[in-house]
């Protein structure tokens, strides 16, 4: 594989764009990050005098608190804003938010919205670097990324690695994002989830499909469960709790048709109960709290190649 | 005064007419067309050898917004788009705010017409009142106040029972039932055709179904009444089949698609900008259906090409993707797409796509038109099918430029468009400055 230096790209608005070389910048990139955390006082002076808008329009906890870390160890300066809903609720279009924010001159904008591709809206308008946080059903480029940091620190490598995604497939943008990854990094992934939750065509990207999870797990070297939204329950695309436990609910037993040394993922937050057993979320193959550790290092990562200093797109 | 084209290459498939003749207008009808006619005092207009002479374009799927909804487009500046575009006559969809569901809005609409004095209009009513799928509209008193169909474009109409009673009661009045067919759970919050596009883009799918569904019932429901359902902007291969074995049956169903549905497919999306320029309804489907649409052009079980003009204002459509709303412009950019991609590409002759746009058009609405024979009216197409055309949105006479085809070079333009004889438009860069 050649190195990479930079990324080609302006924004990371998913792994769409990414090509191995760039994905493996970033991971190697996130690695170095990862030292500066294990420091007594944890903050490196990159991206000093650089501003970064953290702009969710739909709420988060976990990635909006992530990537302020990230941007703080970096030393720049951040704002953030959080409103529930699309721009049409408070009679702006998207493009007046985005001129708007353009106005400030931030040399980052870091978005999560509800909607599909607002991001790349945002990106063809406004001249900051953006860094897609979650839009809508389509894509999570940084949660993919600090899986990928996870497996690698686990199992050494992702090319030939089985793994298999399990959950509400079709509202997942988790689940789009890492299987581009994968296998573009020459994983085989297996996806695995209600006939009702299955996105169309997911199978033109080279994953193979099931609706049986013993299948799904059946070797699988990594298993990584995928929240199921309260809503898809008691309505049109499942019947019950209690039945989706059942048929997809992942367990102590049925980890036992996976590989021996299989880990657990899971982007959180979890449902007990649901798509997963505590006896599995707290047991030995659970490596949950370390893609938590590990997303702040790769939204460092891609801060640094994005706005840094040195190496960055001026 | 009347006017005399020379030896100019007419076509006019109602009248089995297709080579050069002569063409006489005089008090806004055809006088005569024949070969050799003396001027007699008529002015004597020649064209270049290239443009051909055809029966004025009618459009029967417009959405003219008003009243209710002029900043997006106006029954002026809709008309203005329709002759520039080489369109003589329009229908135009009820969707307006208030709903055209009662003779006062289609006598408004008729008002605004006769002053705008450019391309004929044809007023659609309302199947139902307030298009709300609930209760008939007097379609008697929209028939006599010169509604020529009912349609609740937009809206699907929900129940079975209420489009029973819409064709069976339509058909007193020899009107057809214009039919926007979509399931609406199946189409849910449905943004893009369901399919590996908006799977990977991650857009909430509409999946064929959600339309053909509502094409065999209502095919059905025609057989069973007799009416005459028109399928409006079918877009799904399922449709297609559904109307064609309904046509073999002998169901009195006829059907049209419009340029963008044979011309896009939903791969167009994936450029991945998220253009909402490509949103409409029925959305952009799979290349198989755009494949299906071209088949049903050749083969005649599409009937008609409409545009589903549907302006939209620019600050509108500047939203996300999930919240802009469906619907482009069409009439100014109908013609070249049409030209270039059926007959420049091999697909039909432009005799064939002048009948799809002239006489067919005319038959599935009844109305006069779509024929230059002797006697008729004098709405006049002149094409330039050789002229090379770059579509440029800015340019529009629509107040509204949401159209996916800004820029787009293609073959085939408008050179003028005469209504009752009269001409109501003359594209200079095309024609030059000759005098018509
Ligand atoms: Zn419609």
């Amino acid at each position: 594989m050649t190195t990479a230096t930079t990324l080609r790209s302006r924004h990371l608005l998913g792994i769409t764009e990414l090509d191995p070389e760039e994905i493996d910048l970033i991971l190697q990139t996130a690695l170095a990050m990862k030292e500066v955390g294990t420091r007594p006082i944890k903050k490196v002076p990159t991206l000093r005098g650089r501003t970064v808008f953290n702009l969710f329009f739909e709420p988060s906890t976990r990635t909006r608190m992530s990537f302020e870390l990230a941007e703080k160890r970096l030393s720049a300066d951040t704002l953030g804003m959080t409103t529930a809903g699309s721009s049409v609720v408070k009679g702006e279009t998207l493009a007046d938010t985005a001129r708007t924010i353009e106005a400030m001159s931030p040399d980052v904008i870091v978005m999560r919205h509800a909607s599909s591709g607002a991001p790349h809206q945002i990106a063809k308008i406004c001249r900051a670097s953006v860094i897609n946080a979650g839009d809508g059903m389509h894509e999570h480029p940084t949660q993919a990324l600090l899986d990928a940091l996870t497996m690698i620190e686990r199992k050494g490598r992702l090319k030939g690695l089985r793994v298999a995604i399990v959950g509400d497939l079709v509202h997942s943008r988790v689940l789009r994002s890492n299987v581009l990854l994968l296998t573009r990094m020459g994983a085989e992934v297996c996806a695995c989830g209600p006939a009702t939750l299955l996105p169309p065509g997911i199978e033109s990207l080279g994953v193979r499909v099931t609706t049986s999870l013993d299948d799904a797990i059946d070797g699988a070297d990594v298993v990584m469960m995928l929240r199921v939204q309260h809503e898809r329950m008691h309505g049109l695309f499942l019947p019950s709790v209690r039945e989706y436990f059942a048929l997809f609910g992942l367990t102590a037993a049925r980890l036992e048709r996976a590989a021996k040394d299989v880990i657990v993922m899971h982007p959180g937050p979890m449902n007990r109960g649901v798509e997963i057993a505590s006896e599995v979320a707290d047991g030995p193959w659970s490596v949950i709290l370390d893609q938590v550790a590990n997303g702040v290092a790769v939204r460092m990562a891609v801060l640094y190649l994005l706005a840094g200093t040195d190496g960055g797109h001026e | 005064m009347a006017l005399l084209f020379k030896s100019v290459h007419l076509i006019d498939p109602a009248a089995g007419r297709n080579g050069e003749f002569d063409v006489l207008v005089e008090d806004g009808r055809i006088a005569r067309v024949d070969k050799n006619l003396p001027a007699d005092g008529a002015r004597v207009v020649e064209l270049p050898r290239s443009f051909v002479m055809t029966p004025g374009l009618i459009d029967i799927h417009v959405h003219l917004r008003e009243p209710g909804q002029e900043h997006k487009e106006t029954v002026a500046t809709g008309t203005a788009a329709a002759v520039a575009g080489g369109f003589t006559a329009v229908a135009c969809m009820p969707n307006t705010e208030p709903v055209n569901d009662c003779a006062a809005v289609t006598e408004l609409i008729l008002k605004r017409a006769a002053d705008a004095n450019l391309a004929r209009v044809y007023p659609i009513g309302a199947v139902s009142m307030g298009s709300k799928g609930e209760a008939l509209t007097e379609i008697g008193d929209l028939r006599a106040s010169g509604c020529v169909a009912i349609s609740d474009d937009g809206r699907p109409v929900k129940t079975a029972l209420l489009m029973r009673r819409a064709l069976e009661y339509a058909s007193m009045f020899k009107m057809p039932v214009i039919d926007h067919c979509e399931d609406p759970s199946l189409k849910g919050d449905g943004v893009a055709h369901e399919g590996a596009t908006s799977g990977l883009l991650g857009l909430r799918g509409i999946p064929g179904a959600a339309e053909s569904v509502m094409v065999e019932r209502d095919i059905t429901l025609a057989e069973l009444t007799g009416g005459h359902v028109h399928i409006a902007h079918m877009s799904a291969r399922q449709s297609l089949r559904a109307v064609r074995d309904g046509k073999a049956r002998g169901v009195k169903v006829t059907s049209e698609v419009t340029p963008h549905h044979f011309v896009l497919a939903d791969e167009a999306l994936a450029t991945g900008d998220y253009d909402t320029n490509f949103k409409m309804n029925p959305p952009l489907r799979e290349t198989s259906d755009r494949a299906a649409m071209i088949d049903g052009l050749r083969d005649g079980t599409i009937d008609v090409i409409a545009t589903d003009h549907a302006p939209h204002h620019a600050d509108e459509k500047a939203l996300e993707f999930d919240h802009a709303p469906f619907g482009i412009v069409g009439l100014e950019t109908a013609l070249p797409l049409c030209i270039d991609r059926l007959v420049h590409a091999g697909v039909i002759s432009l005799a064939r796509l002048v009948e799809l746009l002239a006489p067919n058009a005319a038959r599935v609405i009844g109305v006069e038109g779509g024929t230059l024979a002797e006697g008729a009216p004098a709405d006049i197409t002149i094409l330039a099918p050789d002229a090379e055309v770059v579509v440029d949105a800015a340019s529009f006479r629509s107040k509204s430029r949401n159209t996916p085809f800004d820029g787009w070079k293609l073959t085939g333009g408008v050179a003028a468009t005469l209504v009752g004889g009269r001409v109501v438009h003359v594209n200079d860069a095309i024609l030059g400055r000759r005098d018509l």
